[in-house]
């Protein structure tokens, strides 16, 4: 097991785990998505391949109304 | 199209002059209304937390046509450089991703403080620094002053956009000296350079004063969100800017203080009562 914050809240996840794996594990809607890990973007191409570790600090965003 | 009627920033082309805001609409169905209405073709977007656990809830972007309108994201509700270079790497992400043309630009605004929501104009220049560095054109919200707006010219900012008063405050250009400050001090050697009023404005007559005071382009959000027909008030919009824009083109006649008849002074049958002042000879 592994904990991580996502979007600033503490989440424990089975295993390390692909980006993309976490992505539906936390069951985010899949589009209009960009993710950081520990301050830095990760690229879409990388969610497949990039894993996700223990004390990661992660966002997932998206875009909304703003002026 | 007119090639003047084109408003240029970066490597964008916007046939429209007014850049519209997409928040504090009532329904996203009000929202895609008004930016029709408004005759804009580039809309602002800010960058958030996506809900976990599929909390139901509407995407903005179902409601906004990509092939229609270039998206601005913007870095509101960042207070550091360090956050604002943060969300305008993540809005760059997710317009790369979905091939927008707006993935290459961003319109930086750091707060200094959540009440005014007056910029910060040391973190502002921080991260414009940073963010032009990062290959970002920045459309830089600063306040009306000149110097801020130099420098943050001098750091390679695609456009400074000077607020006209406090962000979705209404009150319209309160500053016109500053602002007429800043155009002729950027404009300097570079009459190209594009100015853009961002903030304040409150109804179609702050957006026409923009343009004839010589701003390039207008930014607004709560004015068209939070009018009591928002479709009609962006259309509104719409027009002032084309009024104030061909004002400003036309060139306005001076301030006199005295009146000078547009009847002929000759010919006429009356006779003048009074003896004419001296002070009215021309």
């Amino acid at each position: 097991m592994i904990h991580v914050t996502i979007n600033g809240k503490p989440v424990t996840l089975d295993a390390p785990m692909t980006i993309e794996q976490m992505l539906n594990s936390v069951e985010v809607p899949p589009n209009y998505l960009a993710v950081e890990v520990n301050a830095d973007v990760v690229p879409r191409e990388l969610h497949g391949e990039k894993l996700v570790g223990d004390g990661d600090d992660i966002e997932v965003v998206t875009l909304v109304g703003g002026g | 199209m007119n090639p003047d009627q084109s408003l240029i920033v970066g490597a964008h082309s916007l046939t429209s002059r007014l850049i519209v805001g997409t928040g504090r609409y009532e329904t996203m169905a009000q929202m895609r209304d008004s930016l029709d209405q408004s005759g804009a073709t580039c809309v602002t977007v800010a960058v958030r937390r996506e809900r976990l656990y599929n909390q139901t809830g509407e995407n903005i972007l179902d409601f906004i046509d990509l092939d229609r309108y270039t998206l601005l994201p913007n870095t509101a509700g960042c207070y550091t450089a360090k956050d604002a270079v943060r969300a305008a790497r993540l809005g760059r992400e997710i317009l790369r991703t979905l091939k927008n043309p707006g993935q290459d630009w961003v319109k930086l605004e750091v707060l200094g403080d959540s009440v005014t929501l007056l910029p910060d104009p040391v973190e502002t220049l921080e991260a414009c620094r940073e963010l032009v560095a990062d290959g970002f054109s920045v459309l830089c919200y600063t306040s009306d002053d000149p110097v801020i707006a130099k420098r943050l010219k001098a750091l390679g900012a695609a456009s400074v956009m000077p607020a006209g008063s406090p962000i979705g405050s209404g009150q319209g250009l309160l500053n016109q000296n500053n602002l007429r400050i800043i155009l002729e001090s950027l404009k300097r050697d570079d009459p190209a350079y594009p100015v853009i009023v961002d903030a304040g404005v409150g109804t179609a007559s702050d957006v026409s004063m923009a343009f004839e005071l010589g701003a390039d382009g207008v930014l607004l959000n709560t004015a068209i969100a939070h009018a009591r027909n928002p479709a009609l008030m962006a259309s509104a919009m719409k027009h002032a800017a084309i009024a104030g824009r061909e004002a400003y083109l036309a060139g306005r006649i001076p301030k006199r203080l005295y009146g000078t008849a547009s009847s002929p002074t000759e010919g006429v049958i009356s006779t003048r009562p009074y003896g004419s002042s001296a002070s009215a000879a021309e």
